[in-house]
This record gives structure tokens, C-alpha cells and sequence, in this order.
């Protein structure tokens, strides 16, 4: 059979670290770095006696997140304990949330080549993240850092609703913008604040049985991600074409060498053990509490889009690319107040900031510059004071060292040549050097003019105003 | 005048008298420390050159007019799972031999701001589970009553060494009866207040639903007085109870005329010793003298206490347990070839046989196929006990019950049978079930001359009551004046 014949399944359970300046059961920093076992205190390194203390920005925060993918909120939740040993655990259990996650039965809305798709979430629930082991290059063995235990993360478990790659880049795309939006969580992938399990698994389009899934563990890049799922369900179909069989397992994947390797056997199958945590008391949330949240999320993605699209004119793919990202689209509202120009804002969005996010693989939230020097290198370029060409040199003077563009181009000596008598005197000696380009001109050869023009932006490294050039040129060649 | 015979509100009487110093009472109870101690093995780790040296600086301050509380200069004992900064917190076990907390726990920084002396850290059964302080990784303690007898448990330290006069008063804690059941077996006053009477913070967790510090004293007003001290909400504890302050004393009024008290005829039954049954019939007699209407009644429920106990305590044990893992502090194996063996001998090694049962038993509860036929069916249980209690007491003021099935048992006698060992149990545990607050006072000796107990139960957070119905009785039976502990 062929790959077209199978049908490929995906759920994700996404983990987002919650940008609250508080650790989720005690007063400790988040601040991600920091020197190994800095941001700890007994609470969080669980000596004996310790009690945690939920942090109530966690629960406002999750509730947000709840709240912006349209799923219900618990009025009545609790915190359970999962059980496993592992260094990085100081408690030997994690506290999360077991059958009462604080929210449940939402949904977000993804575009895919087949129009609009609701990919629904079965679930968001709390827990706290675990330390970091790093190893020991000096003594051999490993160290425990335990700066990052009892970080609020939020999980964000999805029903099998994905069908491809793509649309798991797509809703991951979609969550991350959302949760920056709300400003729940700063989405670093980088840094491990948004990370996705991803479960796998394919069947035939003609059975009616889901197949054995794998899950692969903490990707935390889309390319990854993509390529990741890619291979796995190739690997899948190879198996299932052999007339082999699935194994349900856990799977790590190898960026380097592109593809998947086996984590533990199925000997090792974990029983969590969980049961409610009985340190701490019941989370019991008012209609009011709620509304006063709701009354404070910010406009989403979409809605901004819809705006965009009515308002500014923008075509459907560019607002969908500066919506995506909160930082993007903030960079974009702020410029537009500056200068007035959302068109011109829109293009250097799309064309030459992304580029340079690309090619230098920044995130938005990473651009150094804000909207007000944005809209100041618009303003520039409307009033003539430079070329767009000139723009993009500013542009990239704005990657490197943020500062104000009119500094830049005085700095630089970019100031766009405007004068009448300077514009003249390129012209004349421009054509004193090229009399053939003349004699072309006269005999009708348009083309002539170009060059011309472009000799002179040359003399004058690209400052001389074009259209003054072409006005100046066109004089004085009617007058020969 | 034999200053450790005092009570510590005689204590403070004699203080503000000038009758005494600070100094002079630190040096008595060192001295008995000193006389007793091995006879009695009380003490996990004893203070007294550190607790000379505060009472030093703190009788300056006293003389010159710095301090000026009530309980400055007055001797505690603590119990060894009550984390004090930079004093050993050994839960008296291997596990944690060595191990220094680097913070107070909430009642010992309420203790020390009252500027109280402590003299110690007393032992107790392992992780405070057992009911006999044989437990113990370090030593058994004995009853001052009858050296060959066992003190309870697993606060038998601070039973042991309050009824020794090693200390005036001692902090215990209760899981299932680990304050009244010593407190019992050795003759003095012991209270389990209502759980989110009294911060946990800092109380190594055995059973966290469970567990609740309490005071093991001489008598019911010294009780009251260290409950004014440990008692109030705390944030770091958020099953602490937020509500007004009370004075503890003020409900002591020696008066119980007109007081429904419940005796639930399951504690009265099977498996209950003859001669204890007796005695507190003679109690019961007693009240209805003072004029309280007494009233039997069924508590049917009570029969399925001690198995729902045995599954929670276990279960939440064996997950607070699992961070003795040989990773931060603690006992860590001296070889092993990865961390899997790292874990495992570390924790073979590291904690007792009665602690290994628990966590083992609760692991098992727990596991998935397990779940809903043991810890999930013990949860309804016991909202079941919570129940009936709460109807109980639409019509008591107090339930009346013994402490114990028994007076004080020999050392070694249950230590190599578990199930008899939990049996002891029976009386105490349904309280630690339903939350509730219960106290222990001595009400005669049985014909061992071992002294038998009194448990009185109140509703949640009725402390009051009980102490003034415990007071009562006490001022009736004059048990202190009568008989002491003989260290035979």
C-alpha cells in the first residue's frame, strides 16, 4: 500500500512555563540561569517538614490560558501528587493535577490548506517543573541544579485531533501567540519554556482502530518537531508494511542524526501512584473571580487579524504572519501611531524584518529595536529624507544597534541628496562623462534615462533623491 | 523543694514570687537529666551545656527588665521530628543520623520567641511510626513507672521524660495517637488538638492528613497554657486554620454540670482490657456525680477506623517518605554502581523495618489496580467516621473513651508482631480519621501499677470543652498528688 493510504494521528501535550516572578509553591526567583542552586530555599529543595503554598498568579495565570482557548473552568480543582524517583525531583513526586485540571474542553482554531480547523483540548492543568541534572566533565557522575524545581508550568493536553506535521506547526504556532497575547508565558523554546510531547501514531485510512501510538518527549524546536513527526511516521508505516507491529513506547529524538531512538522498555512502565496532595487545600474558584479574568484578556490573535484585514487592507497572509506573534504585532501597532503608514509598517514586517529573523534565527520577542523606531524609519523615508535602499542599510544598523534612525543616517552621512543646485551639478557632470548615452536618448532609446540615473546614484552612493534625478535628467536632456 | 515536681504554671507562680530564678530551674532539670536519663533514654540529643548558656544570657535580660514574659527561662523538651535550626532533626532514624535542619519549624520559632529552654530533642518510634518507641534506631526508652515497660509511642520521649521531670512540658506529635497513647501509658496530660489547629511547617511529615503537634504536660492547665503558645494559622502551613486568637486557660472552670458526655459502647467492647474498662466505668460514675448527663451510644463505624487509618497513613507515608532518596542529605549508601542501586540500598540501609512495612504497604495501596478497592474505598470511609462523629456531636459535648485497650505492655512484648502493635491503636485513631481534637489525662493505676487513661474527643476546634472536662475530673482525682512514678 501506499503512504496515502495511511492515516496519520497526533495528539500533544504542550508544557509552558508560566512567566509568574514566583516559583509555584514557594517565594523563589523564576528567572531562568542563574548560577546552579542560587534560586533555591528549603521549600523547593524538599527538606524535611516543608509545606508548599500555592501560588495564586499560577492559578490566575492558568485559568487565563484556560480562558483564551475556550475551555471550561473548574469551580471546584485540586492539586494531586505523581510519584517518581528521579534526582531532579527533590520530593520524589511532582505536584500537578490528576481528574480535576482547572480547565477542560476547549479548543483553538488552526488554518490549514482545507480552511479552518477546530483542534480541541481535552485539558490544562498545573504542575510544577523538576531541577536540572548536569554532567560532571571534572568529578565523572551528575550534578543536581535545582534553580528551575517548582517553576509553574502549565500542560496543555490535546484531544487526537492533528493529521499531519504541518498542523502541528501550525497549532503549536497558534498556542505560543496565544499564550504570549494573554502574557502568561514568554514561550522561549531555546530556553525550554514551551516544550511539546508528541504521540504519534498511524493507521490504515480503511480500519476503524486507532494504532499503537509513540510519544516523543520535550521537542522543543519547531523544525524538530516537524521533522521529528516526519520520520516517525514513516518509520511507523515501514513497520506496519513489513507486517510488523508498533511497540507503544517512549521515544527520544536525535536532531543530529535525524531520528528516533527508544527511551526506556515497557518493563520500566511507570505507575505514578497519584493521589490527592493532601498539603494542600482545595482549589475552589467564584463566578466572580472568573468574570474578573475574562474582563481582563487582552484582544487575541484572531481578532486582531479580523481587524488588521477591515482597518489596514492587509491581505489575509500578512496578517496572519504579524498576528502570529504578539511581539510582531505590538511592533507593528506601535510603528503605525508613529507614521501613520500601516502598508509601509506591513511590507518591512514581511519582507526585510523576517528575513533578517530567519537568516539570524531570532524570535520576535528577540527584535531589539521597538515600533517607535519602526515608524521613525517609515517617516524617514516618506518625507524623502531618505531611499528605501538607504531604509534597509538603517534597518540593519537597527538589528545591530538600536538607537534613533534619524541618529543613524546623520551618523552615517545618509541624508538624502533634496537639493535643486547639488542635484544639478551631478546631473551636468554625469552627462559631460556619457555623451553616447545622450545621442541613445535622442534617438529614442528610453533605457538611456535609466542608466543616466542610475550613474548618478552611483556618484552620489545611492543619496540623491531618485525622483529628482529622473526630473533633472529629463530637463536637461530636452534642452541638449 | 523539688523544683522539677512543679508544674510549670507553679513555676511561673514561683518565678514571679521570686521564690525562684530562671538559673535555678535550668540547673534542677539538669541535674534530673543527669540523675534519670539512664535509667529512662529519653533523649535523642540532649542541650543542657547549650540551654545553661541561654538561660545565662536570658537571666541578665530577665534581671535587667528586657524580657518580661510568662514562659521566659521555662525548660521544653521537643520531639525529634520537629525541625530545629542547627540542632539535629533525626525522626530517630538512621536515615537521618546526622541531619541538621537549616530552618525552625513554626512552632519552634512560636517557642523560642516566647524564649522558652530547650533541653532536648526526645526520641521516638521511627518517622513516629509505632506505638512503643521501640522503633527508635537509637534506643528504647523506657517508662518511669516500670523500667521493663515501654513508654508508648511514638512520642514516648516526651511522655517518658515529662512523667521522669526531665522537663516541665514537651511538644509530641500525633498521628493516630502518638501523644495519648504515651501520655496514657506514662501517666500525664496529653492533647491532639483539631488538624489546622497548629502548623505543620516544619513537623517531619509522616501521615500530612494526619499529623498534628500537640503538648504532653503534667497537668490540664500547663496544657492549655502550651496549646496559647504552638496554636494560630500559619501561611506557611495552609491547612492551618485562620481564626481568632484564644486563651486556652480561661475555659478551665472545674465545672461540668449540665455537659453531655457520649460513651460509644464499640470502645468498650471486645479487645478492651477488663480492669481499664472498669476504671473508666468508675469515671463515668464520677461525672454523672458532678452532675454531666452521660449517655451510651453507637459509633458503629469506629470498627473500620483502624484499617481506613493503616491505608491513608501508609499511603500518604509512602510518598513522603520517597524524599529520603540518599540524593540531598541524608543517608546516602557508601557503594553503588548506579542510580537505581543508589536508591535502593540507600533506603534499605537507611530506614527500619516498621518504616520499610509502612512504605511498602502504602506503595501497594496505591498502585494502580489497587487504588479504588484500598485508598479510594478508604476515603469514603472516612467521610463515613467524619460523619457519624458530626452526628455524635449534634448531642455530646464530649465523647468519653479509653486511650488505650491497655496499661503500658513490656518491652519487646508487641515489638515482633505488627498487627497486635496497631492494636493499640484502636482507641486513638478514629480521631486522627475525623480531625478532631482529643485529650489524655491519668484517671488511676491498674493492678501492674501501670497508669491507665482517659480519652476525652471533642468537635473540631472545642478544645475548651475538653480541657475544662479533663480539668474537672483531674481537680476530682488528684492523680499527680497521689501517685508517681516509681523507676523500678
Amino acid at each position: 500500500m501506499s503512504r496515502s493510504d495511511y492515516e496519520v494521528i497526533i495528539g500533544l501535550e504542550v508544557h509552558a512555563e508560566l512567566s509568574t516572578k514566583t516559583k509555584i509553591f514557594c517565594s523563589c526567583p523564576t528567572e531562568f540561569g542563574g548560577a546552579p542552586n542560587t534560586h533555591i530555599c528549603p521549600i523547593c529543595t524538599a527538606m524535611p517538614g516543608t509545606l508548599p503554598v500555592l501560588n495564586e498568579k499560577v492559578v490566575e495565570y492558568a485559568v487565563k490560558a484556560g480562558l483564551a482557548t475556550n475551555c471550561e473552568i473548574s469551580r471546584n480543582s485540586k492539586n494531586d501528587r505523581k510519584n517518581y524517583y528521579y534526582p531532579d525531583l527533590p520530593k520524589s513526586y511532582q505536584i500537578s493535577q490528576f481528574d480535576k485540571p482547572l480547565c477542560e474542553h476547549g479548543y483553538v482554531e488552526i488554518d490549514t490548506e482545507n480552511g479552518k480547523k477546530k483542534i480541541r483540548l481535552t485539558r490544562i492543568h498545573i504542575e510544577e517543573d523538576a531541577g536540572k541534572l548536569n554532567h560532571d566533565d571534572f568529578g565523572g557522575g551528575s550534578l543536581v541544579d535545582l534553580n528551575r524545581a517548582g517553576v509553574p508550568l502549565i500542560e496543555i493536553v490535546s484531544e487526537p485531533d492533528l493529521r499531519s506535521a504541518e498542523e502541528v506547526e501550525a497549532y503549536m504556532r497558534k498556542l505560543k501567540s496565544i499564550l504570549e497575547y494573554i502574557e502568561v508565558s514568554d514561550c522561549k523554546m531555546q530556553e525550554g519554556s514551551l516544550r511539546a510531547d508528541v504521540n504519534v501514531s498511524v493507521k490504515r485510512k480503511t480500519d476503524t482502530k486507532l494504532g499503537t501510538r509513540t510519544e516523543m518527549k520535550n521537542m522543543n524546536s519547531f523544525r524538530s518537531i516537524v521533522r521529528a513527526i516526519e520520520y516517525e511516521v514513516e518509520r511507523q508505516i515501514d513497520i506496519i508494511e513489513d507486517g510488523g507491529k508498533i511497540d507503544q513506547e517512549t521515544l527520544r529524538w536525535d536532531d543530529v542524526s535525524g531520528k528516533t531512538f527508544s527511551m526506556r522498555d515497557k518493563e520500566d512502565a511507570q505507575d505514578y501512584r497519584y493521589f490527592p496532595e493532601p498539603d494542600l487545600v482545595a482549589i475552589k474558584l467564584s463566578e466572580e473571580y472568573i468574570q474578573n479574568i475574562k474582563n481582563t484578556l487582552p484582544e487575541l490573535p484572531e481578532s486582531r487579524k479580523q481587524r488588521y484585514l477591515e482597518q489596514y487592507n492587509l491581505s489575509e497572509k500578512d496578517a496572519n504572519i504579524i498576528t502570529s506573534s504578539k511581539y510582531l504585532s505590538d511592533l507593528f501597532e506601535s510603528a503605525i501611531t508613529i507614521c501613520n503608514n500601516p502598508k509601509a509598517v506591513n511590507n518591512w514586517i514581511i519582507s526585510d524584518i523576517s528575513r533578517i529573523l530567519n537568516e539570524t534565527e531570532t524570535e520576535p520577542i528577540a527584535i531589539p529595536f521597538d515600533g517607535k523606531q519602526l515608524g521613525q524609519l517609515v517617516v524617514l523615508i516618506d518625507k524623502g529624507t531618505i531611499s528605501s535602499s538607504i531604509g534597509k542599510k538603517v534597518l540593519e544598523e537597527l538589528f545591530e544597534n538600536p538607537r534613533n534612525p534619524e541618529d543613524i543616517i546623520k551618523e552615517k552621512g545618509w541624508i538624502q541628496i533634496s537639493d535643486e543646485g547639488a542635484i544639478k551639478e551631478v546631473v551636468t557632470k554625469i552627462l559631460e562623462a556619457n555623451p553616447q548615452s545622450i545621442a541613445d536618448f535622442k534617438a529614442g532609446k528610453d533605457r538611456a534615462l535609466g542608466f543616466l540615473v542610475g550613474q548618478a546614484m552611483k556618484e552620489t552612493k545611492g543619496k540623491a533623491n531618485p525622483k529628482m534625478l529622473n526630473e533633472m535628467f529629463l530637463k536637461e536632456l530636452k534642452g541638449i | 523543694m523539688d523544683i522539677t515536681e512543679l508544674t510549670v504554671h507553679e513555676l511561673q507562680e514561683k518565678l514571679k514570687n521570686k521564690e525562684l530564678t530562671i538559673t535555678e530551674i535550668t540547673k534542677a532539670y539538669i541535674d534530673r537529666i543527669n540523675e534519670k536519663e539512664k535509667d529512662v533514654d529519653a533523649f535523642v540529643t540532649i542541650l543542657t551545656e547549650e540551654a545553661l548558656e541561654e538561660t545565662k544570657n536570658l537571666q541578665k535580660k530577665v534581671d535587667n527588665g528586657e524580657i518580661t514574659g510568662n514562659f521566659a527561662g521555662i525548660p521544653i523538651g521537643i520531639k525529634d521530628n520537629i525541625c530545629t535550626k542547627g540542632i539535629k532533626t533525626t525522626c530517630s532514624s538512621k536515615m537521618l543520623e546526622n541531619f541538621v535542619s537549616p530552618y525552625n519549624a513554626t512552632v519552634m520559632e512560636k517557642i523560642n520567641s516566647e524564649n522558652l529552654i530547650n533541653l532536648g530533642k526526645l526520641n521516638m518510634d521511627e518517622f513516629a511510626m509505632g506505638g512503643s518507641t521501640e522503633y527508635s534506631y537509637f534506643k528504647k526508652t523506657k517508662n518511669p513507672w516500670n523500667l521493663k515497660k515501654v513508654p508508648g509511642g511514638s512520642s514516648g520521649g516526651s511522655a517518658a521524660a515529662v512523667a521522669a521531670n526531665m522537663v516541665p512540658w514537651a511538644l509530641g506529635s500525633d498521628t493516630g495517637g502518638s501523644i495519648r497513647q504515651p501520655a496514657s501509658f506514662c501517666g500525664v496530660v496529653g492533647l491532639k488538638p483539631t488538624y489546622g489547629l497548629v502548623s505543620r511547617y516544619g513537623l517531619v511529615a509522616f501521615a500530612s492528613s494526619l499529623d498534628q503537634i500537640g503538648s504532653i504536660t503534667k497537668d490540664v492547665r500547663d496544657c492549655a497554657m502550651l496549646l496559647n503558645i504552638i496554636a494560630g494559622y500559619d501561611e506557611k502551613d495552609t491547612t492551618s486554620e485562620d481564626m481568632p486568637k484564644k486563651d486556652y486557660t480561661e475555659c478551665l472552670k472545674n465545672d461540668v454540670k449540665g455537659l453531655k458526655i457520649g460513651v460509644p459502647k464499640e470502645f468498650f467492647g471486645e479487645g478492651i482490657n477488663e480492669e481499664v474498662k472498669t476504671r473508666l466505668e468508675k469515671i463515668i460514675e464520677e461525672y454523672k456525680n458532678m452532675g454531666a448527663e452521660i449517655e451510651e451510644f453507637s459509633l458503629d463505624i469506629a470498627q473500620y477506623a483502624l484499617a481506613t487509618y493503616y491505608i491513608i497513613a501508609c499511603a500518604e507515608a509512602s510518598s513522603n517518605l520517597g524524599r529520603f532518596d540518599g540524593i540531598r542529605y541524608g543517608y546516602r549508601t557508601p557503594e553503588f554502581t548506579n542510580l537505581k542501586e543508589l536508591y535502593k540500598k540507600s533506603r534499605s540501609e537507611g530506614f527500619g523495618e516498621e518504616v520499610k512495612r509502612r512504605i511498602i504497604l502504602g506503595t501497594y495501596v496505591l498502585s494502580s489496580g489497587y487504588y479504588d478497592a484500598y485508598y479510594k474505598k478508604a476515603q469514603q470511609v472516612r467521610t463515613l467516621v467524619m460523619n457519624e462523629f458530626s452526628k455524635a456531636f449534634e448531642k455530646y459535648d464530649v465523647i468519653l473513651t479509653p486511650t488505650a485497650p491497655t496499661g503500658a505492655f513490656d518491652i519487646g512484648e508487641k515489638s515482633n508482631n505488627p498487627l497486635e502493635m496497631y492494636l493499640a491503636d484502636i482507641c486513638t485513631v478514629s480521631v486522627n480519621i475525623a480531625g478532631l481534637p482529643a485529650i489524655s489525662i491519668p484517671v488511676g493505676l491498674n493492678s501492674e501499677g501501670m497508669p491507665v487513661g482517659m480519652q476525652l474527643i471533642g468537635n473540631r476546634f472545642k478544645e475548651e470543652t475538653i480541657l475544662n472536662v479533663a480539668y474537672t475530673m483531674e481537680q476530682k482525682l488528684k492523680f499527680r498528688e497521689k501517685y508517681k512514678p516509681e523507676f523500678k
